[in-house]
């Protein structure tokens, strides 16, 4: 079978995508991890937040990369990340917050078969 | 009885329908004119507006707390713990329509915050009163006529951004040891939770100096961002997340200035066999251990969202922990005998109920909640979720990753060594629980785990003169605890020679 995306995204993210970037220029995502905000991916404009050995690019969502923290994308490497997008106010320094829509992830536990393929 | 809502007869508390900035002891309006809706998770209606500020807000906030800076650093210790004090008397005179203001904010019940969140932040500035009083700087003899002289001095102007979990309380941890070591502050409230903490500075607002406080609400990307990027504060400091913590260092790496960062964690609670030795107060005890999982709905950087049985009590305990999780009264946050009120926001039940899918996707079984409740009437548009305890194993991504929800994911371990091994096994190292009638196993325990507090048989206490702050990926520094007086101040050395003689090197 090909490759199974790590990431992919729902219609409502795409949307919210073409806004932010309509304001913004290329954008970026790190999903992030911990405290109150957390659990959520957070969205830059591109280069923004600075990316290093300690990061994993998941895939790319409409041209922007996701990342995640290599040591996060240990514990959840078996699952697809879904971006998905839904009423509500973003957080920490993400571009969505002001918008009223707010990006949030979702999971697919990966199949077998899946798993094999991405080795 | 139920409290009515804020601006409702009866109501101790009313809020006003637009809040403005508080800068250089002004209400000002942010620069550019705009607001943004505050809504009550309670029932998720709008109840007023407040400022959508920008650069130009943070850079006004500044302006003042620059030229209040000089002035509030001379002030002698006694000044700032006086004025600490009595800070803290205008907030227990308000004591009740503090906690129903941040009730309608957050959506926490109210016997939460009369009895924890609002006594609590009250302590916290009188704590930092007589922390800064009884401080003292150091003196080294270097020789019999050179002496080192070790004074703390204030860092000047800091910025704090502070979470919505606990709006007042999060704010007392940081403003109290930043103004009793004689710093002027700008602070960013989250965007959740804008308006409780105005209702404070209202009432604080004549005690202190124009421009010592200053607090500027608005979106983080808007507010939150140019505040941390600024050069003109000498430290920042942050609770929330961790990427959004990252973003802080790297800002504060450009401007060479420290941070202190509390960035959460996925904490566990462990009960050793001997809870279930006698059928007491102690095994009770532990219970209530267990369900804490759900105070304040799990939005709690402790929550302790992995609870570790032993294997040989697994089964007894689970049954008496569940039923005992099945009796916490949900419902209108304002009501005193509420236990478990809203979400804070909607995008934070769409995450929590995104949480809950995947646990049951990996295949983690449901032994109670696990999903979203209707509350009906006025609360039907609120964000409830019941309280919800999985079983599965530690590998799962709810036993990995903070929900922030009430939601405690269960695994068992065989052994001492098995328990500590499961505890260990996060990124995070904030807080965790050890339950045991054996003080050796329970200090050992606690010796080995990987946080930063390790509730010994209690949980979930917050008193002033314990230090809180994490290991591993939980962030920096320590607050909570008087030693946070040094995270809000720099040395300044005097070496000083009482010799007439000259060196004699030249």
């Amino acid at each position: 079978m090909d490759t199974p995306l790590r990431v992919t995204a729902t219609d409502a993210a795409h949307q919210l995508i073409d806004k932010l970037r309509a304001a913004h220029g290329p954008l970026m995502f790190h999903q992030s991890g911990g405290c109150c905000d957390g659990s959520a991916p957070m969205c830059y404009p591109k280069g923004e937040f600075r990316v290093g050995d300690q990061d994993v690019l998941l895939g790319e969502i409409d041209r922007c990369p996701v990342y995640i923290g290599r040591a996060q994308f240990e514990l959840w490497k078996h699952t697809q990340l879904i971006l998905d997008a839904v009423p509500g106010r973003g957080a920490g320094f993400s571009l969505d917050a002001p918008t009223g829509m707010r990006f949030l992830t979702r999971g697919r536990v990966f199949s077998a078969e899946e798993m094999a393929a991405l080795g | 009885m139920t409290y009515s809502a804020p601006g409702q007869s009866g109501s101790p508390v009313s809020y006003k329908s637009r809040y403005e900035n508080f800068i250089g002891g002004e209400w000002v309006a942010p620069k550019r004119g705009q607001y943004f809706e505050n809504p009550t998770p309670v029932t998720g209606q709008t109840f007023c507006e407040v400022a959508r500020s920008t650069a130009e807000d943070i850079e006004l906030a500044l302006d003042a707390a620059h030229k209040a800076k000089a002035g509030w650093a001379a002030t002698s210790v006694t000044e700032r713990a006086n004025l600490l004090n009595k800070i803290a008397d205008r907030m227990e005179g308000a004591l009740e329509a503090l906690a129903v203001a941040e009730t309608w904010e957050n959506g926490k019940p109210v016997r939460e915050t009369l009895a924890a969140d609002l006594p609590l932040a009250i302590d916290h500035f009188r704590y930092f009163a007589g922390a800064i009083r009884a401080q003292e700087g150091t003196q080294g003899e270097i020789d019999g006529d050179t002496v080192s002289y070790q004074f703390h001095e204030p860092l000047g102007v800091v910025g704090q951004i502070i979470p919505w979990n606990f709006p007042i309380l999060m704010a007392a941890w940081k403003l109290a040891p930043a103004l009793a070591a004689g710093n002027c502050v700008v602070l960013k409230p989250a965007e959740q939770t804008p308006a409780s903490i105005l209702q404070v500075v209202e009432r604080i607002a004549d005690l202190l100096p124009p421009g010592v406080l200053n607090v500027v609400n608005g979106f983080g990307v808007e507010a939150g961002k140019p505040l941390a990027q600024n050069p003109r504060i000498s430290k920042v400091a942050f609770t929330g997340e961790t990427t959004t913590g990252r973003l802080i260092m790297q800002y504060a790496s450009e401007n060479l200035i420290p941070v202190t960062l509390e960035l959460g964690g996925k904490s566990p609670n462990i009960f050793f066999e001997d809870v279930m030795a006698a059928d007491d107060d102690f095994r009770q005890k532990a219970l209530e251990g267990f369900a804490m999982f759900a105070l304040n709905q799990g939005e709690v950087c402790t929550c302790p969202s992995r609870a570790l049985l032993q294997k040989s009590i697994e089964r007894d305990f689970l049954d008496l922990a569940v039923a005992r999780t099945e009796k916490i009264v949900q419902g209108n946050p304002l009501d005193p005998k509420t236990m478990i009120g809203a979400q804070a926001s909607n995008d934070q039940l769409e995450k929590i109920l995104s949480y809950i899918d995947i646990g049951k996707q990996e295949g983690a079984e449901v032994l109670t909640g696990g999903e979203r409740a209707d509350l009906g009437g006025d609360l039907a548009g609120g964000y409830y979720v019941k309280p919800t305890v999985f079983r599965g194993t530690n590998s799962m991504r709810i036993f990995q990753e903070e929900i922030f929800g009430p939601v405690v994911s269960v695994t068992s371990f065989s052994d001492f060594a098995d328990a500590m091994k499961i505890a260990n096994d996060t990124l995070y190292g904030l807080g965790a629980g050890v339950w045991s009638r054996n003080g050796n196993i329970a200090y050992r325990a606690g010796r080995e785990i990987q946080a930063g507090r390790v509730w010994t048989n209690c949980y979930h206490l917050y008193p002033a003169h314990a230090a809180f702050g994490g290991y591993k990926q939980s962030g920096i520094g320590r607050e909570n605890h008087q030693m946070m007086l040094r995270h809000y101040q720099q040395t300044k050395n005097l070496l000083v020679s009482y010799s007439e003689k000259p060196m004699g090197f030249f």
